[in-house]
């Protein structure tokens, strides 16, 4: 069969990159329900868990265990366990169930029931429920600041620029694991350039990572891995009991700490034991809860790809991120992963968390360029900046970011380079140039910088190492080099989290070090009117993008153009009887404030290919100024009336044409250039020349514009309404029409 | 113990700041607890507690209690004096922990 021409271009389109799974529930590949979930049950003996979701305690594997021992509110069992998952969900969703209620009875629930209630739910019930149900208040953002030099100048650069756009979490990774320190050390000073209070974290390897947490050097580690079955939680090297350690020992030195699931890893490690995803993300997050981790990173981590390959996928992200916020816990909430290649697919997986809200709308938005992310592409990055913030001024909603000018950026990079530089140099780590700084200030990325020495950064993270360096050191080593105002937020942030208050559930530290929590920023939603809303101060800077133009600004070009050409009155208009005769209508502001049509053609330009494509076919031009209407159908049939020929021309000044003639109605012209942004001069030469043809009684060709694939109405209205409302100025009605000469 | 006033940059360049300050007061976590328990999260409040232990060890035996418990590192003889140890200091929730532990690590086959 010969290949559609409409399949070549579908083929063609990214989505098509992309993998799609037939669901298999004997590879645990499908999303929200497999036949062999167990159903809910819990069945408690003297106080304990005897059997839990179909198992009895002799076959409990460790996570069960620890779920049994640990996660379940055995007061509240009976009652939530009673309630079927309808009911659950309806209260769910319903604003006038209140928030507290649902996780009271959420907390008796095992995670094959909780699975189920998320199963009822529709994607826009999921999201009521997540305004209502996420922790805190105010919504944020966390970045990823990650480079494939791991240069720690771009590091801090990065960093500075994060903190800048609003991410109040910052976090790292290595490509190369020695590394570590060095990025760790680098993050933490970036992050506190221009803006203090952000927190900064390392993800490597568990052990490693509260090594640096131990000496201050990050102040908050999320990469603590929960798996849904017994066999990938031991492949990864831990157990529930390990990770409760794990989780205590973050605490113990004031380190907030969330831990990571997310659907789909069991199946890519090939153990998720035939269970749907759901499932064994709700086995995590009951775990989560269980070990007493404040909250959950989940809804598009590393295994996105397996889940956004079935039916129901995205969805099923959703309600990983809804669990974690019924379960009372702080939602970091994914899209931290690139879900496709699909720019439609992947806006479509964000979208619904940055319209409800979650407590971070990423866990990891790629604040650098996709080639330097060194955890994995994230669902948006650096590029997507623009998109982002347009997105929030779009939908009103708050995703945590702010509009940066260049020179603020240009400021931040700089002073976070040339700090770290100095810190490096002050504690014999390294020595970086001037002319390195330079580069990094301007880098887009990695690319854009000379690799450097390659040891250089291995050299100083073994000398961090081999030296033990703590948060004093560094804030000892920025006191010494001039860097006074990034000691003191480092020595705060130190002296707040020995606090504690940032260990509650869903905290951060806002520019003042005030703890936003669950406890201090309660999420108050009870519907409509109710809950976090915009302050009219950040309403603005949601508003304020860096495209925004006002009309005036719109229309600044036109005074660049004044006066090209000289229109004089003649005499009022009069009926013309030259049979050759096209009168051409200029609209009321062509040629007053109007000068430049939306094509880039003068308007001097326009009237003279009109004119000359009439002359050619021997037709006599004559300008009618139109005063009482900016229409330009009326402003055609104006011309037509007055016109000899009976033909008219009707021209606006933002260069928007057609041909009229005296007996149609004002919609019903000859032909139209209804685009004005597309035309050319060859196309208003022919629009003369049809013109003319159609007043010899000639029938023409309509002229064949070509049709494009550029958004007009998103490129231009803007531009199209500023030169409406100028049209609108100059009008005045009741005017009669008169005819007017130009002069070059 | 270092109180909060001596949480300065000078003291810092002074070098009267050492790494066994980054240690939580106890007390401090005990409060945290008291307010994660009224706020309806006894899972995070059990967190503090156990952490409150954790924060009188040096950075040493905390990472060494972690290793013991990860899979297949610690023997059932090593869980047991692990648990005595932690039970002789005083660290109960964290020697209930190694407890519990052995057991379900002995049932799954985790010990070493």
């Amino acid at each position: 069969m010969t290949e559609l021409g409409r399949f070549k271009v579908l083929d063609a389109k990214p989505v098509n990159l992309d993998g799609f799974s037939v669901a298999n529930p004997e590879l645990g590949l499908v999303a929200m329900h497999s036949p062999h979930d167990p159903s809910p049950s819990l069945i408690i003996r003297g106080g304990e868990v005897v059997e839990l979701d179909g198992k009895s305690a002799a076959d409990f594997d460790v996570i069960d265990e620890f779920i049994a021992r640990y996660g379940l509110d055995l007061d509240v069992a009976q009652e939530a366990m009673a309630l079927d998952e309808v009911a659950l969900a309806r209260m769910a969703v319903d604003i006038n169930v209140p928030r507290a209620e649902v996780v009271r009875l959420i907390g008796g629930t095992t995670p094959a029931k909780l699975a189920r209630v998320m199963a009822v739910l529709t994607p826009v019930e999921m999201q009521m429920a997540m305004a209502k149900m996420r922790a805190r208040r105010t919504p944020s953002n966390q970045a990823h600041v990650t480079n494939q030099l791991d240069d720690p100048l771009l590091i801090a650069a990065d960093a500075a620029s994060a903190v800048a756009y609003g991410f109040r979490e910052v976090e790292t990774t290595v490509p190369v694991l020695g590394d570590a320190p060095s990025n760790a050390v680098a993050l933490l000073i970036g992050s506190q350039v221009g803006i203090p209070g952000a927190m900064a974290q390392c993800s490597i390897e568990e052990a490693l990572e509260l090594r640096l947490g131990l000496r201050g050097l990050t102040s908050y580690a999320e990469t603590i891995s929960l798996y849904g079955t017994e066999q990938v939680f031991v492949d990864g090297d831990d157990t529930p009991f390990s990770k409760a350690i794990l989780t205590s020992a973050y605490a113990s030195r004031g380190l907030k700490m969330r831990v990571t699931s997310g659907g789909g890893a069991e199946v890519l490690m090939g153990a998720a034991e035939r269970c749907s995803i759901l499932y064994l993300e709700s086995r995590c997050v009951s775990l989560a809860r269980a070990l007493g981790s404040q909250g959950v990173q989940n809804g598009g981590i590393d295994g996105v790809g397996v889940v956004a390959s079935v039916p129901e996928g995205m969805k099923e992200l959703l309600a990983e991120n809804l669990m974690v916020m019924m379960r009372d816990l702080e939602s970091c909430a994914g899209n931290d992963n690139l879900i496709s290649e699909s720019d439609i697919r992947r806006s479509a997986h964000t979208l619904p968390v940055l319209l409800a809200g979650a407590d971070f709308i990423f866990s990891g938005f790629g604040s650098i360029p996709r080639y330097d992310n060194a955890f994995a592409l994230s669902n948006f990055n650096s590029d997507d900046m623009d998109d982002f913030l347009v997105l929030q001024r779009d939908w009103a909603v708050d995703g945590g970011l702010r509009t940066v000018s260049p020179e603020h950026l240009e400021k931040v990079r700089r002073r976070a380079a040339t700090a770290v530089a100095a810190v490096y140099r002050d504690l014999g780590l390294a020595d970086y140039t001037d002319d390195r700084i330079d580069e990094v200030v301007v880098a887009n990325g990695s690319r854009d910088i000379p690799p450097g020495d390659p040891k250089a950064v291995a050299e100083a993270a073994t000398a961090i190492e081999a030296k033990q360096l703590t948060v004093f050191d560094v804030i000892a080593s920025l006191k010494r080099t001039g860097y006074d105002e990034e000691a003191e937020s480092i020595m705060r942030l130190t002296k707040e989290r020995l606090r504690g208050d940032q260990l509650q559930t869903s905290a951060i530290f806002d520019e003042n070090f005030h703890v936003l929590s669950k406890i201090t920023d309660p999420n108050d939603y009870t519907g409509p009117a109710s809950g976090y809303a915009l302050t009219a101060e950040r309403r603005a800077e949601i508003d304020g993008i860096r495209q925004e133009r006002t009309a005036t600004e719109l229309v600044a070009d036109q005074a660049e153009h004044r006066d090209h050409v000289t229109f004089t009155d003649v005499e009022p208009a009069r009926q013309g009887s030259d049979p050759r005769e096209v009168c051409i209508g200029l609209s009321p502001a062509l040629g007053r404030t109007v000068w430049l049509s939306l094509c880039g053609l003068t308007v001097g330009e326009v009237l003279r290919q009109i004119s000359a494509g009439l002359e050619e076919e021997g037709c006599v031009p004559r300008l009618v100024r139109i005063r009482s209407t900016i229409d330009v159908g009326l402003i055609g049939l104006t011309a037509a009336r007055l016109s000899g020929s009976g033909i008219g021309i009707g021209l606006q000044g933002k260069g928007t044409a057609l041909i009229h003639r005296r007996d149609l109605a004002p919609l019903a012209n000859l032909e139209l250039f209804s685009v004005a942004p597309l035309l050319t001069a060859r196309m208003y030469r022919d629009l003369g020349r049809n013109a003319a043809r159609h007043a010899k009684g000639m029938a023409p060709a309509p002229i064949f514009t070509g049709g494009t694939d550029e958004s007009i109405s998103a490129r231009y209205h803007a531009h199209a309404v500023a030169l409406v409302a100028l049209e609108r100025e100059s009008c005045q009605p009741g005017e009669a029409p008169i005819t007017v000469s130009v002069t070059r | 113990m270092t109180t909060e006033d001596q949480f300065t940059v000078e003291n810092a360049v002074d070098g009267k700041l050492r790494l066994s300050d980054l240690r939580m007061d106890p007390a401090t976590l005990a409060h945290q607890a008291a307010v994660a328990e009224s706020g309806g999260n006894p899972q995070l409040a059990e967190n503090f507690l156990r952490a409150a232990e954790l924060a009188t060890m040096d950075d040493e035996e905390v990472m060494g209690l972690y290793e013991a418990l990860r899979p297949h590192r610690s023997s059932a003889e090593q869980l047991e004096a692990l648990r005595v140890s932690l039970e002789g200091r005083g660290a109960m929730r964290c020697a209930e922990l190694v407890g519990q532990a052995a057991v379900v690590y002995a049932r799954r086959g985790l010990l070493r």
